[in-house]
């Protein structure tokens, strides 16, 4: 329970940074050349300026800065994004429609990661300088120096194109019909490419930082008294280093998971995935302001959420925490 | 120096960014000519004729003129971007790390709102506002890219700043600008030069993802640019795309590597 109450204290303590970043944003959107209107305007292939005044009126951009500003927040706190002129639907229904492709994306790379670069990291560190700990560094500085995109092409002309293993793109074969389970497994198998691609530099992230964790853990004094109580090795492994070492790729995780949604623009434009990315740069070609501003505070509370996760969990491991 | 050149990891890092950086060197003397003019006929695959090693791209432009000047792009984008983001950097975490108290919760809350928000999306917002001209890019990459700095440089200036030499500083009555550019940020600038070397990496990392998705200045020849043409004859064409990855490859694993010999020859407790 005080762990709980010590992660709302955290979660608390980022509304003020959530603040900072919505009117910051606010304020650097209104240097953008053009508003909603204009955007509006050009999709309607113009219009006079009798009809752009009263789309002004309309959307609130006829008042002062620190009103509109105002309104602005007023709105986030009932949870309104505001209207999408280019989706014709509120920003909201637009941002939800796209959150499962990101979220299933970011969720199966970050479990890819976190797994491969632990047990990669665990089998380097108990082979340190040794040929396996040489190729699985070796590996980790390869993955973390391949660009994302460039991943995704390639592994496309490989594995969809050359082999016809895995399909190229698309969240999901939408023409098969497919329902339940049977929709889950054609979304699964979309995924693996892009899953593999986002995945990549993060796992040679987690690799390193859990090779050197372990290093340092292994290096510690309690772990020669349990050598000295005559445990094996591979218990000492599991039950005394692990989770001390483990420390540090949770932090990773909370610090990564901007990096996370970052990486999932480029590889959901890639792969032709419908996800919240993928929205972010349409809105960016388009100049949907509106829908930029609600992406940005979305991921800005998924972000939030993350770290409110990674809290918890680092308080189950270390019970020094909760304390 | 001597104990990072005794390390072949750290000396291949080197020669990698040596490489890279000779090609950007050479590339007005060996490719006069502009690398995004129209060069021969296009989509010629690499050896098919002399005249272009590594092929032609979609629009008959020559692919390697096209990555000697890219590397030219990205090694300048790198290093100006490191140059804006470090500086940021290490002003506002020294500011905090220094002085501490409410500047420390100010600044912090800000860099805390800087790394909420992912910084792939910030950019986008940037050149979304204020235009992709290569310059704009360039500055926009720094801004996104300095709140790890910050940290870095605060943990620092707060571990340093209570050290007897800048006390002793302090009672001679020195200004707080001296103690705070003559005594504290000598001796905290290794670790974050160090870390320069990443941010360099992640800075071309985000140019070239910027690049591929057209959202660049078009004007430049740039490798990311080069892989985003690509895709569209990616079925049969691949080399168009695999070509300049390789380049943008090769680049971050030099700069990596240079950083992690910094690291290993600086830091004494290591390389016993």
């Amino acid at each position: 329970m005080r762990v709980f109450s010590l992660a709302a204290r955290r979660l608390a303590a980022s509304l003020p940074t959530l603040l900072l970043i919505l009117v910051g944003m606010f304020l650097l959107l209104q240097l953008a050349p053009g508003d909603t209107v204009d955007a509006l305007l050009a999709q309607m292939g113009g219009g006079d300026a009798g009809v752009a005044r009263d789309l002004r009126v309309f959307y609130g951009l006829d008042l002062s800065l620190p009103a509109q500003l105002g309104n602005y927040l007023w709105r986030l706190v009932r949870l309104d994004l505001g209207f999408s002129a280019i989706y014709g639907k509120p920003v909201a229904t637009v941002i939800l429609e796209r959150l499962p492709a990101t979220l299933s994306l970011m969720g199966a790379s970050l479990s890819l990661a976190f797994c491969a670069g632990m047990g990669l990291g665990v089998i380097a560190a108990r082979h340190v300088n040794r040929w396996p700990d040489t190729l699985i560094s070796t590996l980790g500085l390869i993955f973390y120096a391949t660009p994302s995109f460039w991943f995704g092409l390639m592994a496309i002309v490989l594995f969809s194109v050359q082999l016809q293993w895995l399909p190229a793109g698309g969240f999901g074969d939408v023409a098969m019909g497919y329902t339940g389970w049977r929709r889950a497994l054609d979304i699964a198998w979309h995924l693996v490419l892009p899953t593999l691609t986002l995945g990549l530099i993060f796992l040679a992230i987690y690799l390193r930082i859990m090779r050197a964790s372990m290093l340092e853990v292994l290096s510690l004094d309690f772990v020669r008294t349990a050598r000295a109580k005559g445990l094996r090795e591979g218990r000492i492994v599991t039950r005394h280093v692990l989770r001390n070492a483990l420390l540090p790729m949770v932090t990773l995780i909370g610090l990564q998971a901007g990096t996370m949604l970052g990486g999932a623009v480029v590889v959901e434009s890639v792969f032709a995935l419908p996800g919240l990315g993928r929205l972010a740069y349409e809105s960016v070609v388009q100049r949907d302001l509106n829908t930029l501003l609600g992406i940005v505070f979305v991921s800005a509370l998924l972000v939030i959420a993350v770290n409110f996760a990674v809290d918890l969990l680092y308080a189950r491991l270390d019970p020094r925490i909760g304390a | 120096m001597k104990r990072y050149l005794r390390n072949p990891v750290a000396v291949l890092g080197a020669a990698l960014v040596l490489a890279v950086l000779g090609m950007g060197l050479a590339a007005p003397l060996l490719f006069p000519g502009d690398p995004l003019g129209l060069a021969g006929r296009p989509l010629q695959w690499p050896g098919a004729n002399p005249r272009f090693p590594l092929g032609t791209d979609p629009s008959g432009r020559d692919i390697m003129a096209q990555i000697f000047h890219g590397a030219r792009i990205s090694l300048l984008i790198g290093f100006v971007a490191t140059l804006v983001a470090t500086a940021i950097g290490i002003a506002i975490g020294a500011l905090a790390g220094f002085y501490g108290g409410w500047v420390d919760t100010v600044l912090m809350r800000l860099t805390e709102a800087f790394q909420t928000l992912p910084n792939f999306l910030l950019l986008l917002v940037l050149v979304a506002v204020f235009g992709s001209h290569i310059n704009t890019v360039t500055v926009a990459i720094g801004l996104v890219s300095w709140p790890p700095v910050a940290r870095l440089t605060r943990a620092e200036f707060l571990t340093l700043r209570t050290r007897e030499f800048v006390q002793a500083a302090r009672v001679q009555g020195l200004s707080d600008l001296h103690l705070m550019l003559r005594e504290v940020l000598p001796n905290a600038l290794p670790p974050v030069i160090v870390y320069a070397s990443v941010v360099m990496a992640v800075a071309i990392l985000l140019e070239s993802a910027l690049a591929f998705l057209q959202l660049s200045d078009p004007n430049v020849p740039s490798w990311g640019n080069l892989i985003g043409l690509g895709r569209n004859v990616l079925r049969v064409e691949w080399y168009v795309s695999a070509i300049p990855g390789v380049a943008i490859l090769l680049t971050i694993l030099g700069v990596s590597l240079v950083g992690q010999g910094l690291n290993d020859a600086l830091n004494p407790r290591i390389g016993k």
